[in-house]
This record gives C-alpha cells, structure tokens and sequence, in this order.
C-alpha cells in the first residue's frame, strides 16, 4: 500500500496525492514551498509551510493561510494584485534563469 | 468496523438538442448492471418514463422497474443532488452507487463540472465518472459547424454516442466519427442506433474501475501517440480547439509539477477543456494516472504496472485557445526548477 491510499479521509487536493511514502511528504512539501517561493518572489509574496496548510505573505504584511495549492494561486493574485500567469513570458523566463543559474 | 469510503459515481450525459440522449438513458436504465443508478433529470415528461414506473414516491422522485431511481431537479443541481443523497441515507429511496445527470440539450456541462471542484461536501462523497456526449448522426456534423457548445460537449466526453446511424449512409458517420476522433482523441466512439440496446459499459468502464484503468489509460496513450506523429499538422479547427501532447523520458519532480499545472488551471482552466495523462514521478514506483476537466483535477490513482513496460510521461490536453508552445516551454522549465538547487535539497532530503 502505497502512502496515497493508506491515508484517512479524503486528502483536500490532487497535489497532496502523489502517491510518495509517507515518511517523504513532509520534505515533499517543503520541497514544495521553496519552488513556490521561487516564482512567489517576483511577485513580492512569501509562502511558508504551516500545519499542513500554507501561509503566504505580502512585503507590506498583509497575509492569507490557504488549505491547499488549488487555493494558493487564486490568494496569491488577491496579494499580488496581478494575475500570476505560467505562460507569460516573464514568469517563464524568470524560471529558466533560476534553472541557468543553479 | 470501519466501512470504506466509497464515493457515489456521477455520470453526465450531455449532448445537443434532439442528439438522442433520452432515448439513450431509457435504454441505458433497462440494463440489469445499471440497477443500482440514480438520474436527475429536468422533467419526467421529456424521458417518457411511463413504461418503466413501478413507484411514485413523491412528486419529484419515482422508482422504475429496474430499481432505479428518477429524481427532477428543481433549481439548484448541487441541492437537487444533496436532497437525493440524504434521501438515500434515510432509507426513502433505494441505495444507488451511482448518479446520471442528464443535462439539457444547450447546457454548458462545464459549471455543472466545476460544482465538483468548488464543493468539499460534493467532492466527498460524489466522483465525476465519464461524461457521455450523444452526437447524432444527421445532424451532428451541422452542430458542430455552428454551435459552440456542441464542441465543448465533444471536448469534454470520454465516451462519444454517435446515435441515429441507421439514418444516414455509412461514409456520413465514417466521416462524423473521423471529426470527433480530431476533436477529442481520448474519448471511445460508440455507434448506436434506435433498435441497439445501449451498453452498460458506456458509464461502467472507467479509470476509477482497477479492472478497466488500465485499458483507458492505453487509449489515451495511443492518443498521445497520434498527437505526437502528427505534431508538425496541428489539428487546430476554425473553432480553435487542439489537442496536444506533453511529454518527458525523464521521471517528474511532484512538487514543481503540481505548482506549475494548479498555476496553469487557475488561470487557464476556462480553456482547457479536459486533460489526461500517465505519470512517471519520481520516488513513486508505479504509474500515477491523472486526469481533470476544465478547473478540476480527479484524486490520481496508480497503474500495477506500466502499459508499455516503460516508464514515460505523456499528459493529452485538449484544448480551446491555447498556446501550445508557450505551455510546452512552460511545463519543460518548470521541470527544470525541480532538478535544479531546489530540487537537490529535496533529493539529498530523501535520498535512502
């Protein structure tokens, strides 16, 4: 049995079901937060890991705690006060430089 | 003891006006396998139900001499499910493990989808299972010319009904079919007609069916595969609607993976119409199935063993207006960020 299915309840979002061992989805979430932080940063927003939640924040100390990523992105955009959007060109390039320059 | 979760499968049959899908739902509630099925329908009138009533239960619900249950939907269909539901639970209905939404002939099936994805109480105890799309034979091909919500129909299916066969000549459906193959690659084409009795299988067979998952997922892999082939003749109608395939050799990081499609579907859900694929993620030893409609993303379930023997990544998306090299980029660059210093915390973090 794999760390999906041997969990109780309904897990909230896809994203939490990847299907990883138990033991590893607390760095996988970790895991998570710092690539999100990654594209957050442009954006002057911050998320952080909390209670198997998320928090996210803006530089002027405004924040939100969002259940699941399903609900980051959507918050993120109220914060940002801008759509965050994977295929603008600059979001993309600003990807792949982190990518170039690691 | 404690009774496992097992959610309510709703299926929406949707289709454009006069396609046929009442006269496909009678013939579906005559099979013996679908006994146990819920419908919700806007009034009894339109599916003639007369020769089927065993029971009036009350005004809005009746029983058929099948077992099944038909239930109109006054207003809301979230509360017309909810009423239905907790009917069940206290014993006024017969137990059903499924549920039928008949959709009206020129109803977006989207909103519909996306109650699915905005309600926890929904998503907890009801799972969207195919979406069947009666297209009739003669005049299936004009709708789709002229109507919008006739290909977002067909986008969104998993099953596509071509009905009234026995109507038009052969080249006609063969050529129908062939359109509807180019507008959803994924879906399985069924040719019926008035006198054919409708299989069960049609909402049976299922990726949520471990019998079955296997073999739906091997069709959307011959879809990818079609889609890859024919990548340099893109199959973008007037409408706009495309499919197209991402793909990658290598195992996917999760995390980037899982920001980068909920970044997508907040803001392109709207377009995308449906979207399924086999997943080689990293640290998973067995393939991770996942599929959505529009904003929602189904629970991904695990294949036993990989179609083809080899693991690979290939995820179908179809489409309306989209960019198809501007996501391919994307998807390539977020992968990317998994591998890189970010990416390497994590796998020093998990490495045994």
């Amino acid at each position: 049995m794999c760390g999906l299915c041997g969990m109780f309840g309904v897990a909230e979002h896809w994203t939490d079901q990847s299907g990883a061992e138990s033991q590893r989805r607390r760095i996988e979430r970790q895991h998570r937060v710092r690539i999100a932080n990654a594209v957050l940063e442009p954006f002057g927003l911050r998320c952080a890991d909390w209670q198997n939640r998320f928090t996210l924040a803006s530089r002027t100390g405004k924040s939100v705690v969002v259940d699941h990523l399903g609900a980051l992105w959507p918050a993120a955009e109220k914060l940002a006060g801008r759509p965050i959007d994977p295929l603008d060109p600059a979001v993309i390039a600003k990807v792949e430089a982190l990518v170039e320059a690691r | 003891m404690i009774r496992e979760h097992r959610p309510v499968t709703v299926n929406l049959l949707t289709g454009f006006l006069g396609s046929g899908k009442t006269s496909l739902l009678k013939r579906l509630l005559c099979q013996p396998s679908l006994e146990d099925t819920a419908v919700l329908i806007n009034e009894f009138g339109e599916v003639g139900l007369d020769h089927l009533l065993i029971e009036e239960v009350d005004q809005d619900v009746v029983l058929l001499k099948s077992g099944c249950v038909c239930c109109t939907v006054r207003g809301d269909l979230r509360d017309g499910l909810d009423r239905l539901f907790g009917r069940m639970l206290r014993g006024e209905v017969p137990r059903f493990s499924r549920v039928v939404i008949e959709t009206t002939g020129l109803a977006d099936p989207v909103p519909i989808v996306a109650s699915f994805s905005a309600d926890p109480a929904l998503r907890y105890h009801f799972q969207l299972g195919n979406v069947v799309t009666v297209i009739d034979a003669v005049n299936g091909m004009a709708n789709l010319a002229r109507h919008p919500e006739a290909l977002k129909q067909v986008a969104l299916a998993d099953r596509l009904v071509v009905s009234k066969t026995d109507l038009v000549g052969p080249e006609e459906v063969a050529a129908l079919c062939r359109r509807l193959a180019a507008l959803n690659p994924t879906a399985a084409i069924h040719r019926s007609s008035e006198d054919e009795p409708a299989p069960a299988s049609l909402l049976l067979d299922d990726v949520h069916d471990p019998a079955r998952k296997g073999e739906e997922v091997r069709r959307w892999l011959a879809a990818a595969e079609r889609e890859a082939l024919h990548d340099d003749h893109r199959h973008h109608h007037d409408d706009s609607i495309a499919t197209f395939c991402l793909s990658t050799d290598e195992p996917l990081d999760w995390a980037p993976f899982g920001l980068w499609l909920s970044m997508l579907l907040n803001r392109h859900g709207s377009e995308i119409l449906r979207l399924k694929g086999l997943l080689w993620v990293e640290g998973v030893d067995r393939p991770v199935v996942v599929q959505g409609v529009q904003h929602l993303v189904h629970k991904p379930v695990h294949l036993d063993a990989w179609p083809d023997g080899k693991p690979v990544t290939r995820l179908v998306v179809i489409g309306r207006g989209l960019d198809r090299a501007a996501i391919l980029r994307s998807f390539r660059a977020f992968n990317r960020l998994g591998r890189s210093a970010a990416g390497a915390a994590y796998s020093a973090a998990t490495a045994d």
